[in-house]
């Protein structure tokens, strides 16, 4: 069969069984949306109204369906545009193939019109990127880079393709099947970690992404139920366990429970599965869980001692890792363990200080949004006070229902993502948590929601000041609040009516109720600007001081 | 710091020179030398890395080129049972009274002379780092125009192959 350089592409996406793909168009693209264009690939084109906007959608598309998400861009600007969304894919492993236009092969290197070297640029912040020099090398550089995002540990991909490659045609053939590589653990490293597990008084199971990109957040609870073993998590792992389940200990870090901090410091045995030690939870290095052994399960080797110095590390998928391990492990009460982790809370996790102010706090808010919202709702955030807010307060219950740009920590991801969530799971109800100043870098994506009549209800915790940047000055800086006050007066819900969306304005309790019970209600996005005190800071806050964790 | 040389075996793709040193240039790793070299196999270039760091670094440094796509194998070479060689090229400045003890020099050394002009000589010699290094040490006192000395290129001794 003779196809042609864009039909290819789209035949490519079929056999991956892509069947929705975000993406602006422009010049060097153009073959592949003329090919789009009768609709009879069966294949959704979805525009946003930024390509960074448009690929946090695809990233946020792929986080909550496991499939690979699709992003298409034109040269030079567009292409640049996707960096940021690229790296945020990359630093949170998820599957994204971002496929960007080039000027034709006899204009590259000549600095021609929107030409820009992407494959150079985004060489640092992806698993792999191809450029297709040859018709015939683009259905296997296509194949090949779905495979690699989905491969092992996730990633983005990015594949280059030259305008005059997109036109021409080449002989197309069907793909030979091929199986992925399966990653499993070693039976006798198996064994170990059982025997490691079965002798320890103080075990603690410390879980990332990992267990919720791997689906086996359901085999992590019955491992916690059958062997009696406590667990806590990074911010990439919430709702991998039910945030009210009793094994669940709570968020470890940074922003984590001042319990878990403690739990990690006395346990006797650590096993980390499908996390990477970042420096936002292992906040004092090599130190971190000083007095046990520590067990690394991660499907990427290169993890495995890098950040922390690891007794045994097993490098395999975490579903088999657990599958494998279920039956070895015995069930044990560990009374004492378990009367001393509760003691902690009991002595360490002091309620939100903030929590019983008067008026309208982001407390208040996040408690009233639990009792509102469909308990498989999916919060996402942008990145501040308003995510870990959230984060810390939101009861998730389900893993994929927390959709936060842990890793990157990019402002700007929110608006985007939710346009991308409720595509992915229009049946669910989809909010977006965001701060005054994140939404000041997205809001143009409620252009896409309002396009496309998403239902995203947007709260904005509006305290008119970058609260996280602020609270860092407060705290390091001597309350100096160098371009962190004053952020704007923005009326959020004027800017969402002139979008098109509604919107409405809550500075009360009250108000926000009525809100709240209105946008529920609303059969497209709603933006809820909430005016909070730029007072109220994100507690608790830990450090690492001196070889010790301070506790704020 | 300790130095380990990495054979690395990379497929011939445009770039993977720049996936290479990119990786070391973000994760803060020391490349001491680098040298390309084709192989028997067309497919296939062999990058011989000279690197700085310890064991630690040293894993790291193994598990993520490992990681690139690229990347076909990498091999710790086994310094101790293993020919590593530089090639060196030197276009010394000469005049009546110094051309004959340059000259001697480089019998000594078994440099080769690949190139005479009236003013200066090219001298070409192969050998281990430490062989350079005293090459240089020794001619020193004489007027250096322009010197080029490539990388370790490594091969272990025995019939095995790293791949």
């Amino acid at each position: 069969m003779q196809y042609t350089g864009a039909r290819i592409v789209l035949e490519i996406l079929k056999e991956n069984d892509i069947d929705t793909i975000f993406g602006y168009p422009g010049g060097a693209i153009l073959p592949i949306y003329d090919e789009l264009y009768t609709g009879s690939h069966g294949i959704r084109s979805i525009r946003g109204a930024h390509e960074q906007g448009t690929a946090h959608a695809a990233d946020a598309y792929a986080r909550v369906t496991g499939k690979t998400g699709v992003v298409l861009a034109t040269s030079g600007p567009g292409a640049t545009n996707l960096v940021t969304a690229l790296a945020t894919a990359q630093a949170d492993s998820v599957p994204l193939v971002a496929i960007t236009g080039n000027t034709s092969m006899d204009l590259i290197g000549k600095d021609s019109f929107q030409e820009v070297y992407i494959a150079g640029i985004t060489m640092p912040v992806t698993k792999h990127n191809f450029v297709v020099r040859d018709v015939a090398a683009l259905a296997p550089s296509l194949r090949r880079a779905f495979e690699i995002a989905q491969e092992g540990r996730c990633g983005a991909v990015l594949v280059d393709i030259p305008k005059n490659i997109l036109t021409q045609a080449t002989t197309f053939t069907k793909p030979k099947k091929k199986r992925a590589p399966a990653y499993r653990a070693r039976k006798s490293d198996i064994r170990k970690l059982a025997a490691l597990i079965n002798a320890s008084t103080r075990p603690l199971l410390y879980f990332g992404g990992g267990v919720i990109a791997g689906g086996a957040s359901n085999m992590l609870l019955s491992l916690c139920m059958e062997a009696n073993l406590p667990a806590c998590h990074t911010l990439m792992g919430t709702g991998a366990l039910p945030s009210d389940c009793p094994y669940n200990l709570g968020l470890a870090g940074m922003h984590g429970r001042r319990s878990v901090a403690k739990a990690i410091d006395e346990c006797d045995l650590l096993v980390a599965i499908g996390t990477r030690f970042s420096d936002r939870v292992a906040l004092s290095g090599k130190d971190f869980a000083h007095e046990a052994k520590r067990v690394h399960i991660d499907i990427d080797d290169a993890e495995i001692s890098k950040n922390i110095r690891i007794s045994l590390g097993i490098q395999a998928d975490a579903a088999d890792v657990l599958a494998q391990l279920a039956p070895l492990v015995e069930p044990k009460a560990r009374t004492a363990w378990f009367d001393r982790l509760h003691k902690l809370q009991d002595m360490l996790d002091k309620p939100d200080p903030y929590a019983s102010i008067p008026g309208l706090s982001p407390m208040y808010i996040l408690d009233r949004l639990a009792q509102a919202a469909q308990e498989d709702a999916i919060l996402v955030t942008d990145v501040g006070q308003h995510q870990i807010w959230a984060a810390q307060r939101y009861p998730f219950r389900y893993p994929k229902t927390l959709i936060t740009p842990g890793g990157l920590g990019t402002m700007g991801f929110g608006m985007g993502a939710s346009v991308g969530a409720k595509l992915a799971a229009p049946q669910k109800q989809v909010f977006l948590i965001t701060g005054d100043g994140s939404f000041h870098m997205d809001l143009i994506e409620l252009a896409t929601a309002v396009r496309y009549g998403l239902a995203v209800k947007v709260i904005v915790l509006d305290n008119e000041s970058l609260g996280m940047v602020r609270q860092w000055q407060h705290l390091q800086y001597g309350g100096r609040y160098a371009e962190s006050d004053d952020v704007g007066t923005t009326d959020f819900a004027a800017v969402a009516r002139a979008f098109g969306a509604q919107g409405t304005n809550a500075d009360t309790c009250a108000a926000f109720d009525a809100a709240l019970a209105t946008a529920m209600q609303a059969d497209g996005p709603f933006v809820i600007h909430c005016k909070i005190d730029k007072r109220i800071e994100v507690s608790p806050l830990l450090q690492e001081s001196g070889g010790h964790i301070l506790m704020r | 710091m300790e130095k380990y040389i990495l054979s690395v075996l990379v497929s011939n793709q445009s770039g993977v020179l720049s996936r290479v040193s990119s990786l070391f240039g973000q994760r803060g790793y020391n490349i001491a030398s680098l040298t390309v070299s084709a192989t028997n196999n067309d497919a296939i270039s062999r990058i011989t890395l000279v690197v700085r760091g310890d064991e630690y670094i040293l894993e790291q440094i193994v598990k993520q080129l490992s990681k690139l796509e690229d990347v076909v194998k990498v091999h710790k070479v086994d310094v101790q049972n293993a020919l590593c060689r530089e090639l060196l090229l030197l276009k010394v400045a000469i005049d009546p009274s110094t051309l004959t003890k340059v000259k001697e020099a480089a019998e000594l050394f078994r440099a080769k002379i690949i190139d005479v002009a009236p003013a200066s000589i090219i001298l070409e010699l192969t050998g281990q780092e430490s062989k350079i290094d005293a090459f240089l040490e020794f001619l020193s006192p004489y007027t250096i125009i322009e010197m080029c000395r490539t990388g370790i290129t490594a091969m272990e001794r025995g019939s095995g192959a790293v791949l």
